[in-house]
C-alpha cells in the first residue's frame, strides 16, 4: 500500500482497519542470486538498491533478531558529511545527497532534518583542523561555514560563553547536516525492498558460511541452508563473527558505544553541536527529547552496554558545554556495538572468496553512510567490484599503507 | 474541581505542621509528610496534567515513581525543573509548580483537538505522510511537530545548585526498603555485615505506610519505623533514604542517586542538591517491590481514575482522598482491599467489580453486609467524564451495561515485579502464569531477589523472603547469622486472573498514558508487521515515556499476545535500561563543570609567569603563559613579535617546564631506547643530547623529542606537552609487554623538574651569572648538544641542555621545581642589563615556524618521517617500532606529501593555516588538491607572513607557485614553495 | 567495571587505560615482512567470549597487566602481568 495523505484520510475514517503489512514475512527460498546478512540499515539499504538500482529481486535479507534491532536503532541519529580526507568527502556527500531524496524515493517519512551539525573548536590548533577540513569540504563542494565565538553565540546562546574551562572560540557548521528518524530508516528500506520484492526473513540467525571450491555458495541458517550466488555480509558489530566462518580474520574490533536521551523538553536546541573540548554531542529529537552521547568505552565489547565512567564523562561535557540542563534528567541509556576499523574508516569491498563480499568497519559513523553504503555495496556485489565512491575503502589498503585516518590515531581502534 | 480531599484525620502526615505551596499559581496548603500529589489531592485538585500527543486531561494514576500523568514544571526560574513527578515531590513551603504542556491553560487546551483526530493520528502515522511536497517537512511540518512536542521547559539559565559525587564500599547493598527489604537488611546487619540499604521514598516502609497491614500485632508503619530505628543505630549499616539506585553495572558497580536536598526550596548553603553515588557492594538484595498495573478500558485516563493501591496510599499515609463516591474494578484479589481501606476512612463506595466470577466468598464479605453493590465476572467498560470522572459504564456478568455514578475509581490490573534492575546487565525477565507478571530471570552476578519484586506477593512471604535472603547472603561472605524470630505477619489472599484488555467501550483505552498509546495502536502495529516487542515500542513510543513505561509495558506485551494469539511467554519483553528513574544531568555531571569541567594543571613556573604579567592560555590539560603584554602593546600579535626580536637579538627566557620528562636507567637503557626512537641513541656519548623521532608501529610519526645520555646508564627523555603521558605509557608497553627482559627501568620526572628555556645570542652571558664557577660553559667547553648535571646560585642541582629551538644560541635548565619559579627570577635578574625579556607559547610558535620546526599541526598521526623532511633520521642498522610499516608502498610513494615552506609572493599578504594548496589556473577542487598549509606566523624577522604546508611531491616543489585557497574565509593568496627553514638555514646562530 | 590489579587490588576501570589484543600485541614479529606485521598490527581475532587483553595500571602501579575478559558479559577471570606473557593467575 502506497502511504499518502489519501490513505491518512481514507484508514482514519475507516479506524485504521485496511493498513497492511509494512513488509511481507515470507518463508526462505531454497536459493536466491544474493543473500544479504545482517538486516539493519547498511543490509537494507544495500538489498533495496540492488533491487531498484540493479534490477536484482531475487534477493533475501537475512537477520538474526529483528529488522533494525543492532546499531541503526541505537544511534544519536546524527547525519553529516563533514569529513576531510577524500575517500571520505565524496562518500559521506554521495549519502547526504541521497538522504535529501530518500523518504520521496522510499515512500516513508524518515524525519530526515536538515537542522545544521557544528562542530565547535576551542583552541587555535582546533581551528586551523577545522579550516582544513571545511575547506576539503568546500573544495569537493561539501557547504561548510566557519563560525567565530559571536557567530555560534548567535545561534546557540544557551552554550557556556562566560565560565568554560576551555572557551568557545567559534565553530564548523554543516548547514545541511542534521538528524533522520533512526528507527524510520531502517523500516523504510525494509518496505521499500519488500515492495520490490526482497525476500526479509528475520529471527533467521546464520550459523556458517558454505564455500565449495573457494566460493561462497549459501548460508546456513538457523532455519535452514539458504543458496546464494552472491552473499553480502553488513554485520557491524559481528563483522568478525561472521567473517570468521569464512575463514577470515579482520582489521576490526567491536566496543561499545553508548547513547542517551533525555525526558523531552520543550524545543531548546535546534542544531546538532558537537563540543570540541572533550567528547560530546547533542541535538533535540522531534518529540523532545535531548539525544546526546560522547566516547567509546574503550575496551572489546559484545554486550550492548557499557559502564558508569563514559556516562559521567558524557554528563560532565554536557554540563561543561550547556550548564542549564543540570535539572533536565537522563531518561535512558543504552549501548551499540560499533565495528571500529584500524583506521576509522569503513570497508566496502570484495573478499578473497569469490561471491563474498564485506561492508564493515563503520566505528561510530555507520548511521549518516546508511544509504551510501547501501548503494556502493549493491554496486560492488552486482558488479562484482567497487564503485569509485567506494574505491578507496579497500580491505587490503592496510597492507598496502592506503589507510584513510581522519583522526591520525593510527592502529588503535579505541582511540579513533 | 472534584471532590478528591483532604479526610479529617489519620495519614502519617504531621497535621501541627500545615505548608504553603502554589500550583499554577493558585495557593494552597498541605502538611508534612504530603507529597504534591497528596497535596494536591487535599486541596481537591483532579485535573494535574496534559498528556503528550492528544493533550488529553489527566489526574494522578499513581503514588509513586512509576507516574506517567502527574508531571509538573516545579520550582521556577533557573532552578525550573520539567517533567517532575507530583507523585515524589516532598511538599515543603514555598514550593511552586506548574502544569506543563497546555496552552493557553490547563482546563483548556487547544491542542486538546488532536484527540477529536486521533482517527487519523495512530501509531506511526507519521512515517506516512509529510512527506509532500519535499521541502515541507523542514519548513512546515517539522516545525509544527516541534512545536507542539516535549512536555515542560527546561531552565534557560546556569543551575545555580552544586552537585555532589561519592563512593562506597559494601558487603551487601540491599535496595528498598519495604518489608523484604528491611528485613532482608536487618538480618544481615545483625551478622557484622557492612550493609548499605537505599530506598527511593523519604519513609522507609514501603507498601507498609500505604496499607493498613500489622506485623507483631502493630500498624505494619510502626514496625517499619522500629526497624528502621534499630538499623540506623548500626554502625555497619548506612542508611540511605531518597537514594535510588538508577543502575547495575559491571563488577559489582550500583549507581545511586541522593536527593540530599530536593525536599527543601533551596539547598542549605554549601550542600549539594543531589549527590551521585557509585555502590561497590560484594552482593545486592534486590527488594525493589512491584508496580501495580492499570486495567485498559475506553476512557480509562480521566482523572479520578487511579491505581487501587495508590488510593490505599493516599489514604492511610496521606490523610487524603481521590473522591467521596469510589468505585473499585479489580481482577484480583488485592483491588479489595481497597475498597475496605476507603470504607474504613470514611469514604462511600459505590460498587466493587471483579472481572472474576468465582472470586472466593469471604473477599468481601464485610462489604457486602454494608450493602456495597458487587459485581462479578463484570468489567468497566467506559469512564464518562471529561476533566474529572462522573460515571463508569459496567458490563455485568450477564452482558447488560448499566452506568454507577462515581467521581473515582480504583483499578488493579494485578501486580507486576521490579524486575528492572535484573536486567540492566542483559538477564531477561520470564513470565510466570501464576503471578500473571515477569518475575526476575538471569541476576546480575552478586544479586538476589526478594519479596514481591520476586513474586513473593504477600506480606508474610515477603518477610520471609527478607531474612532468608539476608541470612544466606550474610552466610555466603562468612558472618554468622543468629536466629531470631520472624515477625508475623498475615497471608493475605492474593490471587490474581489477568484481565488485559476489556473491548466493547466507545472511546480510546489506553496502554500507555503519557505517550498516549491505546490498545487500538498496539493491534494496528502488529497488523502492520511491527510484531517484535521491541519493534512495537519503536513504532507506537510504547514505554518510551518519562515512566520508560512502568504501568505499560506488561499490558501492551498482553495484548500484543492475544493479538498474535500466542501466550505472553512466547511474546517475550524489552530489555529495561537504565536508569530506573530518571536521573539529573547535574547529578552526574557533578562538579566537573564550568572551569572545574577538567582540571587545570599549572607550570612551577606559574607564579613567574604571573609576576611577568603573562596572558595565559588554555594548551590541553596546562594553563600557559602565550605572551609578556607590556604597556603601549595593543595586542598578541605586538607582544609576541618584541618578543621574539629580543630573542633573535640578545636573550629571552620561557617556561618549557610543560614538556614531558622521562627518566630512564639500567645497562639496557640505550637499548630500549635504539628501539623505540628511529634514529640510534646507544652511540651517544655521554654528557650529550640528541633530537630524537619516535614512529608508531605502523610507521607514522609518534612524537619527537631530545633525550640526553647523563651516564652510560642514564638517559633523561623529553617528550612534547602533548604526548607526555602516552610516551610514557608506550615506553612501559614496550618494556613490561614486548621486551620484559631488558634490565631497565623508567619514571616520569615531568612535575619533578622545572625546565627553563633561555635563548638569544646573550644567553650564555646571562646564564655565567647564575652557574656555580666550577661548572664551564664556554663555547669550547660546553659545545652545541652538550647535557650536563651542575649547579647554579651556589649549589642549586640542575641540568644544562645546550639545544635550541628556537634556532639562537639557546640552553635549556632543568631545576628541581620548587625552585623553579626563584631561578626564573633570578634569570631575569642576571640577564636585566643584556636586555632579557621573558617570552610566551606565541613567540615560541613563531621562531619554530621561522626555522622549520615541526609540530603539533605537522605530527598529526597522518605524516611519516620521511614527509617531515626527517626520513634521513630512520637508521638502516637496527630494528625500532615503526620500520617495517613505514616501508608500506604508500609510505614510500614520490606524490606524498612532503613538509615545505611558503610565502605570499605579495609579502603584505596574510595567509592562514588551513588553507589548501591548489597548481595556479586549475578549478578549487578535490581532484586539484595538493596539500594544506599546517601553520603559519607572522615573522618578525622577515616582517612578513611565513608558513609551513604540506603539500604533494614536498621538496620536489621548491621554487614553484601555488594558490592558497581558503574558501572558508575566501581568500586566495598566491605564494612561493620553499625550503622550510626561514632562518639561519645553516645552523651557524645556535653554535654561536 | 572493576579490575584485580595483582599489585594493587581491586579498582575501578576507569584508573587503567585498554590497549587492545595482549595475544596479538605481544608478539611483535622479528624481520622486516610486511605482512607478518601487517598481521600484527591490523588484524584481531575479536572474539565474542574470552579476551586476553592489555590494561595498564596508569593512575596506580603503572604495570601493563593481561586482563582475561568474558567480552559478551564484561566478567574478567584472569589478571595477571604483561611482563609474564599474562601467565600465572591471580584474580
Amino acid at each position: 500500500m502506497k502511504y499518502s495523505i489519501f490513505s491518512i484520510l481514507r484508514e482514519g475514517l475507516r479506524g485504521g482497519k485496511g493498513w497492511t503489512p509494512a513488509w511481507r514475512e515470507p518463508e526462505p527460498k531454497p536459493h536466491y542470486d544474493a543473500v544479504i546478512v545482517g538486516g539493519g540499515g547498511h543490509g537494507l539499504a544495500t538489498a533495496y538498491y540492488l533491487a531498484k538500482e540493479h534490477g536484482l529481486t531475487n534477493i533475501a535479507v537475512v537477520e538474526k533478531g529483528y529488522i533494525g534491532s543492532g546499531n541503526v536503532g541505537r544511534n544519536t541519529t546524527i547525519i553529516r558529511s563533514n569529513y576531510l580526507l577524500p575517500d571520505n568527502t565524496h562518500f559521506y556527500e554521495w549519502s547526504m545527497k541521497l538522504w535529501e531524496g530518500l523518504e520521496q524515493d522510499f515512500n516513508y517519512n524518515a524525519m530526515v532534518s536538515q537542522r545544521g551539525v557544528l562542530n565547535l573548536y576551542h583552541s587555535d590548533g582546533q581551528r586551523d583542523a577545522y579550516v582544513r577540513r571545511g575547506n576539503a569540504m568546500r573544495l569537493a563542494g561539501v557547504d561548510a561555514e566557519l563560525l567565530d565565538a559571536d557567530g555560534v553565540r548567535a545561534m546557540a546562546p544557551f552554550l557556556d560563553f562566560a565560565n568554560a574551562r576551555f572557551p568557545i572560540q567559534g565553530g564548523l557548521l554543516q548547514r545541511r547536516g542534521g538528524t533522520a528518524r533512526h528507527d524510520a530508516v531502517a523500516w523504510g528500506f525494509a518496505r521499500g525492498a519488500d515492495n520490490r520484492g526482497v525476500d526479509i526473513l528475520q529471527n533467521t540467525e546464520v550459523t556458517g558460511i558454505r564455500i565449495e571450491a573457494g566460493r561462497a555458495v549459501g548460508v546456513e541458517t538457523t532455519r535452514g541452508f539458504i543458496g546464494a550466488s552472491k552473499i553480502g555480509l553488513a554485520c557491524a558489530g559481528n563483522s568478525s563473527r561472521v567473517a570468521a566462518m569464512a575463514g577470515l580474520r579482520l582489521p576490526i574490533e567491536s566496543h561499545v558505544l553508548q547513547a542517551f536521551v533525555s525526558e523531552g523538553i520543550k524545543p531548546t536546541i535546534d542544531q546538532v553541536i558537537t563540543f570540541g573540548a572533550g567528547h560530546f554531542y547533542i541535538s533535540q529529537s522531534d518529540k523532545g527529547g535531548l539525544v546526546f552521547g560522547g566516547d567509546i568505552d574503550g575496551y572489546n565489547s559484545y554486550a550492548q552496554r557499557g559502564n558508569l565512567y563514559i556516562i559521567e564523562d558524557v554528563h560532565e561535557a554536557g554540563m561543561a558545554l550547556w550548564p542549564a540542563i543540570g535539572r533536565v534528567r537522563t531518561l535512558r541509556h543504552w549501548g551499540g556495538i560499533m565495528d571500529m576499523s584500524m583506521d576509522g574508516s569503513p570497508i566496502i569491498d570484495k573478499t578473497p572468496i569469490d561471491g563474498l563480499y564485506l561492508n564493515c568497519g563503520w566505528c561510530y559513523g555507520g548511521f549518516k553512510a546508511t544509504p551510501a553504503s547501501g548503494w556502493c555495496f549493491a554496486h560492488t556485489i552486482a558488479r562484482d567490484e567497487p564503485h569509485k565512491l567506494n574505491a578507496g575503502f579497500r580491505l587490503d589498503r592496510f597492507a598496502s599503507g592506503r589507510l584513510i585516518d581522519e583522526k591520525g590515531a593510527g592502529a588503535q581502534p579505541n582511540l579513533h | 474541581m472534584s471532590s478528591a480531599g483532604r479526610l479529617p484525620t489519620g495519614g502519617l502526615i504531621d497535621r501541627a505542621r500545615p505548608i504553603q505551596f502554589r500550583f499554577d499559581g493558585r495557593s494552597m496548603s498541605g502538611f508534612a509528610g504530603d507529597t504534591l500529589a497528596s497535596a494536591l489531592i487535599g486541596n481537591g485538585v483532579g485535573l494535574v496534567g496534559r498528556s503528550f500527543k492528544y493533550h488529553r486531561p489527566r489526574g494522578i494514576l499513581s503514588a509513586g515513581s512509576e507516574e506517567p500523568n502527574a508531571l509538573a514544571e516545579l520550582r521556577s526560574g533557573a532552578r525550573r525543573e520539567p517533567n517532575t513527578r507530583a507523585t515524589t515531590v516532598e511538599l515543603f513551603d514555598g514550593l511552586e509548580a506548574q502544569s506543563q504542556n497546555r496552552w493557553p491553560s490547563l482546563g483548556f487546551d487547544i491542542l486538546a483537538l488532536n484527540g477529536l483526530a486521533g482517527g487519523f493520528l495512530s501509531a506511526g502515522f507519521y512515517y506516512k505522510t509529510f512527506m509532500w511536497p519535499a521541502a515541507f517537512w523542514e519548513k512546515v511540518y517539522e516545525p509544527l511537530i516541534r512545536r507542539a512536542a516535549g512536555l515542560g521547559r527546561s531552565a534557560s539559565a546556569e543551575d545555580p545548585d552544586h552537585y555532589d559525587k561519592a563512593h562506597a564500599h559494601c558487603d551487601i547493598l540491599v535496595i528498598g526498603a519495604g518489608p523484604a527489604g528491611l528485613m532482608a537488611a536487618l538480618t544481615a546487619a545483625r551478622s557484622g555485615a557492612r550493609v548499605i540499604l537505599a530506598d527511593e521514598d523519604s519513609l522507609p516502609g514501603g507498601r507498609l505506610n500505604g496499607e493498613r497491614h500489622e506485623i507483631d500485632g502493630r500498624a505494619g508503619s510502626k514496625w517499619a519505623a522500629t526497624a528502621t530505628a534499630e538499623l540506623a543505630a548500626m554502625p555497619n549499616v548506612r542508611l540511605m533514604r531518597r537514594t535510588t539506585i538508577f543502575g547495575v553495572y559491571d563488577g559489582g558497580t550500583y549507581g545511586a542517586v541522593e536527593r540530599v536536598n530536593d525536599h527543601v526550596a533551596v539547598p542549605p548553603p554549601f550542600q549539594p542538591r543531589q549527590r551521585m553515588w557509585r555502590i561497590y557492594a560484594r552482593r545486592a538484595i534486590l527488594a525493589a517491590g512491584a508496580l501495580e498495573r492499570p486495567l485498559v478500558f475506553a476512557n480509562n485516563d480521566r482523572p479520578g481514575i487511579m491505581l487501587a493501591g495508590a488510593v490505599r496510599s493516599y489514604i492511610n499515609r496521606f490523610g487524603v482522598t481521590p473522591g467521596q463516591r469510589l468505585a473499585v474494578f479489580t481482577c484480583s484479589d488485592n483491588g479489595w482491599r481497597a475498597a475496605a481501606d476507603a470504607a474504613a476512612a470514611g469514604v462511600s463506595i459505590e460498587a466493587v467489580i471483579d472481572s472474576r466470577s468465582d472470586v472466593a466468598p469471604a473477599l468481601g464479605a464485610d462489604l457486602v453486609a454494608r450493602g456495597i453493590r458487587i459485581f462479578r465476572g463484570a468489567q468497566v467498560i467506559r469512564a464518562l467524564g471529561s476533566r474529572a470522572l462522573q460515571a463508569i459504564e459496567v458490563r455485568d456478568h450477564t452482558g447488560r451495561v448499566s452506568s454507577i455514578l462515581c467521581d473515582a475509581l480504583a483499578m488493579s490490573g494485578g501486580w507486576s515485579p521490579v524486575t528492572h534492575l535484573t536486567s540492566h546487565l542483559g538477564g531477561r525477565p520470564v513470565w510466570s502464569e501464576a503471578h500473571a507478571a515477569f518475575v526476575p530471570g538471569t541476576l546480575p552476578p552478586g544479586m538476589s531477589v526478594v519479596g514481591a519484586a520476586n513474586g513473593a506477593m504477600t506480606l508474610a512471604r515477603a518477610l520471609a523472603s527478607g531474612r532468608d535472603a539476608g541470612a544466606r547472603t550474610a552466610s555466603d561472605l562468612d558472618r554468622t547469622v543468629s536466629d531470631a524470630p520472624l515477625p508475623k505477619a498475615d497471608d493475605e489472599p492474593a490471587s490474581v486472573r489477568a484481565l488485559w484488555h476489556v473491548s466493547g467501550g466507545r472511546g480510546p483505552a489506553f496502554v500507555d498514558f503519557q505517550n498516549d498509546v491505546t490498545a487500538k495502536d498496539v493491534g494496528l502495529a502488529n497488523r502492520e508487521g511491527y510484531r517484535s516487542v521491541e519493534l512495537l515500542k519503536r513504532y507506537t513510543t510504547l514505554g518510551m515515556a518519562t515512566d520508560q513505561g512502568k504501568t505499560s509495558n506488561v499490558n501492551a506485551l498482553a495484548i500484543l499476545a492475544s493479538e498474535r494469539a500466542q501466550p505472553v511467554a512466547a511474546v517475550g519483553t524489552t530489555l529495561n535500561r537504565p536508569p530506573y528513574t530518571p536521573v539529573a544531568i547535574g547529578a552526574l555531571a557533578g562538579h566537573h563543570r564550568g572551569k572545574d569541567f577538567r582540571a587545570t594543571r599549572l607550570s612551577p613556573l606559574h607564579e613567574w609567569a604571573r609576576e611577568q604579567g603573562a596572558a595565559f592560555i588554555e594548551s590541553g590539560a596546562w594553563l600557559r603563559a602565550s605572551w609578556f603584554p607590556r604597556p603601549g602593546e595593543n595586542d598578541w600579535l605586538e607582544s609576541a613579535s618584541r618578543e621574539v626580536r629580543a630573542v633573535r637579538s640578545a636573550v629571552g627566557l620561557t617556561d618549557v617546564s610543560t614538556l614531558g620528562k622521562i627518566d630512564i636507567q639500567g645497562p639496557d637503557a640505550a637499548t630500549l631506547l635504539d628501539r623505540v626512537y628511529c634514529n640510534t641513541f646507544s652511540t651517544l656519548q655521554v654528557g650529550r643530547a640528541r633530537y630524537g623521532v619516535m614512529l608508531r608501529e605502523d610507521g607514522f610519526v609518534m612524537d619527537d623529542g631530545t633525550t640526553s645520555r647523563l651516564a652510560a646508564d642514564h638517559f633523561v627523555m623529553t617528550t612534547t606537552t602533548a604526548n607526555a603521558v602516552g610516551i610514557m605509557r608506550h615506553l612501559e608497553f614496550c618494556h613490561q609487554g614486548l621486551w620484559p627482559d631488558l634490565d631497565v627501568q623508567m619514571a616520569s620526572v615531568s612535575e619533578q623538574w622545572a625546565q627553563l628555556a633561555i635563548a638569544g645570542p646573550k644567553s650564555r652571558e646571562t646564564l655565567t651569572r647564575i652557574v656555580d664557577r666550577q661548572h664551564d660553559i664556554s663555547d669550547a667547553a660546553f659545545p652545541y648538544l652538550t647535557a650536563r648535571e651542575i649547579t647554579v646560585l651556589g649549589g642549586t642541582r640542575a641540568r644544562l641542555f645546550r639545544i635550541s629551538y628556537s634556532g639562537e644560541l639557546a640552553y635549556e635548565l632543568a631545576v628541581p621545581a620548587g625552585v623553579g619559579s626563584a631561578v626564573a627570577s633570578a634569570i631575569m635578574e642576571a640577564g636585566k642589563d643584556l636586555g632579557i625579556q621573558p617570552y610566551g607559547l606565541e613567540a615560541m610558535g613563531i621562531m619554530r615556524i621561522e626555522k622549520g620546526h615541526v609540530a603539533g599541526n605537522e605530527i598529526n598521526g597522518q605524516t611519516t618521517a620521511r614527509d617531515l623532511g626527517l626520513g634521513k633520521m630512520m637508521s638502516r642498522k637496527k630494528d625500532y617500532i615503526g620500520r617495517v610499516l613505514a616501508e608500506r608502498p604508500a609510505l614510500v610513494t614520490p606524490d606524498r606529501w612532503g613538509l615545505v615552506g611558503l610565502k605570499p609572493v605579495d609579502w603584505t599578504s596574510r595567509i592562514r593555516a588551513g588553507a589548501h594548496l591548489i597548481p595556479i589556473g586549475a578549478a578549487a577542487t578535490t581532484a586539484n588538491d595538493l596539500g594544506y598549509v599546517t601553520s603559519v606566523a607572522f615573522s618578525p624577522t622577515f616582517e612578513r607572513w611565513i608558513g609551513l604546508g604540506l603539500i604533494s611531491g614536498g621538496a620536489s616543489k621548491h621554487g614553484t607557485r601555488i594558490r592558497l585557497v581558503d574558501l572558508l574565509r575566501g581568500t586566495d593568496v598566491e605564494a612561493e614553495v620553499c625550503d622550510p627553514v626561514f632562518y639561519d638555514p645553516k645552523g651557524e646562530r645556535l653554535h654561536g | 567495571m572493576r579490575i584485580r590489579c595483582p599489585y594493587c587490588g581491586e579498582r575501578s576501570n576507569d584508573e587503567f587505560t585498554v590497549l587492545g589484543d595482549a595475544d596479538a600485541l605481544l608478539t611483535r614479529p622479528s624481520g622486516e615482512n610486511i605482512e607478518a606485521f601487517h598481521e600484527y598490527v591490523y588484524q584481531r581475532t575479536n572474539p565474542a567470549g574470552l579476551h586476553r587483553e592489555l590494561w595498564y595500571h596508569s593512575a596506580g602501579c603503572r604495570r601493563w597487566l593481561v586482563v582475561t575478559r568474558d567480552t559478551r558479559t564484561h566478567e574478567i577471570t584472569n589478571v595477571a602481568f604483561a611482563n609474564s606473557r599474562g601467565e600465572g593467575a591471580t584474580a
